[in-house]
Order: structure tokens, then sequence, then C-alpha cells
């Protein structure tokens, strides 16, 4: 008889294995699908995980992709982090990336057709503040009414994607658009543009502010008095109040940082690889950053890699798709498969498995 | 190795020269914003695709395409990975993808593109087509006119870009013209593919009081949802939708793309390819009329069928006189409009209540 015994602390080893092994389950997992959908497993796992990096046809042009992906990704997914640390769910990070999309989209249009250094910085500024204006509605509303931070959080991305129709149909269309939703290109508007900063690498300033987030959040928890009281809410909510940690402070925080974060993310994407506010704008960054934030375990460097790995799944399983004639749900139920198996096999980092009876 | 260049730059020489006369084989990739399973608007793309390997066997390879591709950012990458796996020809299946299209085309200047509904091309190598669907509208909305009991039409409209507007007043000036009483009510799901919003779209008109609805979206759902009420009918979109006859099923729009798409793939084998911009409608076959239904009285039939032949026949479903929402005069009697302006459509006809969102 297999019996599951409680350790009595989380084990370190099995918490930086897990990642691995859920990866090595979901290519069985995933590989026996295939199979049963007719296609060859092997050559069908190569191409997702394998075809994007090395094989000569794509590669070059595969692997910056992997960057701009993995650039809003990681972004979004290391400011959650912090917060589901401390026990605080952000579920609506795709509400503070449209709306972040949005106020920055809506400041660079503003200035539409002046040339100036300033527009885009203050673009920058404004996608973020539109962001973590968005996140404060759901900080707020627990912190004085304790409503459910998951609920607010996560039904206000219905909302922030209503705004977002609206806006590509209303204030922010294209008036020389010939009657078609959408804004004008951004990224055909030099001083509002977020091109790529050398050519052929997919480097722009999202991938940018995305490693400086990820070096930031490592010193912020490892070095700093917030970054102590975030990981203490989060294992010990009690002893962070005996300590002197302020429960209002820590959520207006961790929000606050986290709807930033995936403001800016909006708005690099929107004046940048996507160049316009459009009614599907919204492409499901801010709920697969959070599958890439637990894939990460929550860990800076851990996020870096898993974002990359989110963005690699999707370029191959696009590959996939058409070389290989795979269906598109078969891909989704293989990144699902991800996740999944990271949640069941975390199990052991937390249990002991035994061989015998109970005692 | 001298050699093996030498053999590679005769291989290249042949297959150069072969482009310009044709080509012994083509690789035709098709991008959906659907999935095939739809059952509209993808699905009868793909019967196209399934057409052209019908019709052309070893000659082509058309098993590349790729479901359900997001209108943005995305559809740039997946075009691009599809001109470098070596496609000739790629069909892009949506008007979202316009400016991706003429993006990617400018990277590849010996790939094909062609773009469905869009009016973009910015390159030698971009073709448009599109249907005239509005002339399939005009004969929905004469069934409806005669059919609704309550003289409330519902539509459910996608985007509100031309395309669809051209549908919406379309048959509604063919419902006046059969039923002087009828109102139409337009709900906007703002989203081509969304069996959930479409049933919910449906659900909301039939509370209304509406039992004939169009829709402009991609789903059965709507039908679905009309089952669900007696007396309410509604039309099958892009695709027969034939597993809701006799009703609420009473007729259908078909797009049937198989032909166009038999003769770009047919011209790039036998080295005629010319970029160009196709609109076909009715008399061309483009645009199907699927059966009427028993459900619908002889007369209804015989008057649809009527308009359905004129149509054909070189009537155009907008010929004045006509005025605009406003009451401002729009087409003089016996006026027709250009193809223009049909394509820059933004306004109702007078009688549609409700303004299109601006």
């Amino acid at each position: 008889m297999l019996r599951l015994e409680k350790r009595a602390s989380p084990s370190r080893a099995w918490g930086m294995a897990t990642p691995l092994l859920a990866v090595v389950l979901t290519m069985i997992a995933g590989g026996i699908m295939f199979a049963i959908l007719g296609k060859n497993p092997v050559e069908a796992i190569r191409t997702i995980f394998w075809d994007p990096l090395f094989n000569p046809q794509f590669a070059a042009y595969s692997r910056p992709q992997l960057l701009v992906k993995a650039g809003p990704l990681i972004l979004i997914a290391v400011g959650l982090s912090l917060g589901f640390r401390a026990g605080i769910w952000n579920i609506g990070a795709e509400g503070q990336y449209i709306v972040g999309a949005i106020t920055g989209a809506a400041v660079g249009l503003a200035f539409y057709p002046t040339e100036a250094w300033f527009i885009f910085p203050l673009m920058v500024i404004s996608g973020a503040i539109g962001g973590l204006l968005w996140a404060m509605i759901p900080a707020v509303l627990r912190t004085a009414f304790r409503t459910n931070e998951i609920l607010v959080s996560l039904l206000l991305v219905y909302v922030a994607q209503s705004l977002l129709s609206s806006m590509a149909l209303g204030a922010l269309r294209n008036p020389q658009g010939g009657g078609f939703p959408g804004s004008r290109n951004l990224s055909q508007y030099p001083a509002a543009a977020n091109p790529e900063l050398i050519a052929g690498t997919g480097m722009h300033w999202g991938v940018v502010a995305a490693f400086i987030a990820v070096i930031f959040a490592y010193i912020l928890l490892q070095r700093h008095m917030l970054g102590f009281s975030i990981r203490l809410a989060g294992q010990a909510p009690r002893a962070a109040r005996y300590a002197g940690v302020s429960p209002t402070r820590l959520v207006i925080l961790c929000l606050g940082i986290s709807g930033a974060l995936a403001g800016l993310a909006g708005l690099f994407e929107v004046s940048g690889p996507a160049g316009q506010i459009s009614i599907d704008f919204a492409s499901g960054y801010g709920f697969t950053a959070i599958i890439v934030a637990f894939l990460g375990r929550l860990n800076p460097v851990g996020i870096l890699l898993a974002g990359l790995l989110m963005a690699l799944t999707y370029i191959g399983g696009e590959l996939a798709q058409f070389m290989l004639g795979l269906p598109a749900a078969a891909i989704q139920a293989f990144q699902g498969m991800l996740l999944f198996f990271l949640l069941a096999v975390d199990l052991l980092s937390n249990y002991r498995i035994r061989l015998g009876g109970a005692k | 190795m001298k050699k093996l260049l030498l053999a590679t730059a005769a291989v290249l020489a042949i297959a150069g020269g072969a482009s310009a006369q044709g080509m012994d084989k083509v690789k035709a990739c098709f991008v959906y914003v659907g999935p095939i399973g739809d059952g509209g608007w993808t699905y009868q793309h793909d019967q196209g695709r399934l057409a052209v390997i019908e019709e052309f066997g070893d000659r082509v390879d058309a098993s590349t395409y790729q479901e359900s591709v997001p209108e943005g950012a995305d559809a740039e990458r997946v075009l691009t990975q599809m001109a470098l796996s070596g496609c000739n020809i790629i069909f892009t299946t949506s008007f979202g993808y316009m400016d991706q299209t003429n993006n990617v085309a400018a990277k590849f200047p010996n790939v094909k593109f062609e773009h469905a509904t869009g009016y973009k091309r910015d390159h030698a190598n971009v073709s448009t087509y599109d249907a005239r669907f509005y002339e399939g509208r005009a004969v929905m909305g004469t069934i409806a006119g005669h059919m609704t009991e309550s003289n409330k039409i519902g539509y459910i409209g996608s985007f509100p870009i031309p395309e669809v507007i051209q549908g919406i007043n379309s048959s509604f000036i063919a419902a006046r013209k059969v039923n002087p009483d009828v109102t139409m009510s337009v709900v906007w799901a703002y989203t081509w593919f969304d069996p959930a919003k479409e049933a919910d779209a449906a659900k909301a008109l039939i509370e209304q009081g509406v039992d004939v609805i169009l829709q402009h979206t991609d789903s059965t759902a709507p039908l679905a949802e009309a089952a669900k009420t007696e007396g309410v009918i509604g039309f099958g979109q892009a695709s027969d939708m034939s597993e809701f006859k006799p009703s609420p099923r009473v007729s259908s729009i078909i797009d049937n793309w198989a032909p166009y798409y038999i003769e770009r793939i047919g011209a790039l084998l036998d080295g005629t390819y010319e970029q160009k911009a196709t609109w076909a409608g009715i008399a061309e076959g483009e645009v199907e009329i699927g059966e009427i239904t028993d459900a619908v009285p002889a007369e209804v039939k015989t008057a649809a069928e009527a308009v359905r032949d004129a149509i054909a026949g070189g009537q155009h479903p907008f010929t004045g006189p006509l005025n605009k929402q406003d009451g401002s005069a729009w087409l003089a009697e016996g006026e027709t409009p250009d193809d223009g302006t049909l394509a820059g459509m933004n306004f109702y006809v007078e009688g549609i209540t409700g303004s299109i969102p601006q």
C-alpha cells in the first residue's frame, strides 16, 4: 500500500525538481494524446520543443519571437508572484494589462502627429498608472469592505474587455481608418513606437522591462524588508501581524505592483508587437501569466525560465499545428496538462510517499 | 563542394524558370479564424481546401492549415512561419488579418498571399477576394419579412464593419419591401465565433419578441437557441447548417469558396496567376442559397426564389430610391451604388432603429 505522510516542512529538493518532473510528465501524457490522434508523438514533441530553437528553417525567426512572446508573460507573472506569496490573489491581471494598454496608447494618440522624445516615456508612465489604478479597485474594496479580491479582480477583466471594445470603436478609433474599428497603428508613429531595439533579436522595451523586473523582484525578496514581510505574511499570517506587518499596506502594495507591471506589459505590447488598440487586442497574457508564476515556483528566476518555456509551447504549438495538422485544441490541452501535472506533483514537496499500511 | 554548389544553382535556375511558366507542385496553406468544426465560416473555407485536394490530387499539397488564429500579433507570426515552411500561396480567411497579411507579404515577395474580405493590396503578391453576402441577405430578408408574425426581426452582428452593415441594410430593405410594418433590432456580439455569446444574443432578441433571427456570426448557437422557442426561425450562415432543418433553419446563405480556390491554385500551377481583387456573388455561384424548407409556405418560397433569380440576373439589392437613416437621400430612383461606396458602408438605411456603435 502506498501512503502519504505530511512533511514537517516542504522539501526544497522536490520544490526544485517538480517543475522539471511536470514538464517530463506533460511530454509523456501529451505524446500519448498525440499518438491517439494518429500523429507520431516523437515528431510532435520535437516540433514543439526543438524546432523553434534549432530547426534551421525556422530558428532564425522563432528564437527572437520567443522573447517577444515571453516578455509580457514574465513581466506580469513577476508582479503576480509577489501577491501570491503573500496570499493576495490578483486573478485580474488581464484587465490591468488591457487598461494599461488603453491609457498608454491614449496618451500617445493624443500627441499624434507630434514628434518629441518625451512621448514614449510619458506613455510608459501612464500605462503603469492605468494598470495600477485598475488594480486599486479590488485593493481598496478588499481593505475597506473586506470583499474578495479574487472575484473582484476577475470580474473587472470583463469590464476591461468591454472598455477595450468601446475604445476601439469610439474614442480611440483611427479617424482615417475608413470606418473600421481599431486605433491608429502606433508602431507606424515613431515617437510612440516600441520597435525592435536590435534587429533580429526580438528585444523591445517590454522584454528589457521584464528582465529588470526579474532582477528587481529578486533583490526585493532576498534583501528588502518588504520582501520579508511578503514572505512572512504568506507563510505565517499571524506571526506577520505580531511582527508589525500591516495587512492593508501589503494588499495595496502587492496589488499595486502587479497592476502596474501588467499595465506596463499592455503598453509595451500595444506600442510594439500588436501595434494598435483593437477589439481583440487582449490575447490572454494576463491569465497565462498565472500559470507561468506557479510554474516558476513564484521565484523571479524560475518565472523567467517558465515564461520562456510557456512561450516555446505557444510557438512550437503553432508549428506543430500546421506542420503536422494537430488540432488547436490538442495544443491547448497540452498546455493545460503542464499546469495540471505541476499542481499534481506539488504533492511531493509537501508529502512523502511511504510504502506499507498506516500504523 | 563546388560541384554541389553548381548543381544547387542549376536546380534553383530550373525552379526559378519553372515559376514563370507555372509550377509542378503547389503548396497551399490556410489560416482560419475559428475551428474547422464551427459549422459555419471556417468550416466552409475548409471545404474549399478539401475541394482543392480533390481537384488537383498530387499536384498540390493543401494539407497545411491553422485553426483559431487570433486577429492580432499572433497572426503575423503564424503567417511568417508558414511562409518559412515553404508555402507557395497562403489564404488568410478573416478580415482582421489584413495588416499582418500585407506586412508578411512584404518580406516574402515570392509567396502569394490571398486575403479574404479585405481591401489592402500594398504589395504585388497580395490579392483580395470577397463574396457579395448582401445579395444572399436580400433573399433571407424577403423570407423574414413574410414569415414574421410579431413584425420584429433580430440581427446578430459580429463587428460594426461595412461588410456586416451591408447585410443588415440589405435584409432590412428586402423585408420592408414585402412587409411595411417590419422593424429590426441589431445586437452586436463583437466576436466572429463564440457560441456562448451568440446564444446570449439570440436569447435577448427572442425575449424582445423577435421571431426571425439573422446572424453574421459563425456558429450554430443562435439556431440552437431559436429551436428552444416555438415559432422562432433563423437561417444558416456561411454554411448550410442543415442539421437544423426544416425548422428553425428555413434557408441559408452558403459561401462556396471552392471555385475561387481551385481557380487561383490552378492559375499558379499553369503560370497564369496575377494579382487581383475579386468580389463575386450569386451569379458566379460564390454565394448560394440553401434549400428553402417546407416550414415556409409555397408562395413565400416562390417570392424568395424570384428575388434570388433577379439578383443573379443583374438586379442590385440596393436600388433607389433609398434614404439613409437620418432621412437624407442616398440613392435616386433606379440608382445603384458603386462598389467603393458599398465597401465603406457605415450608415443604416431609413427605417432601422438604433445606431451603429461609433
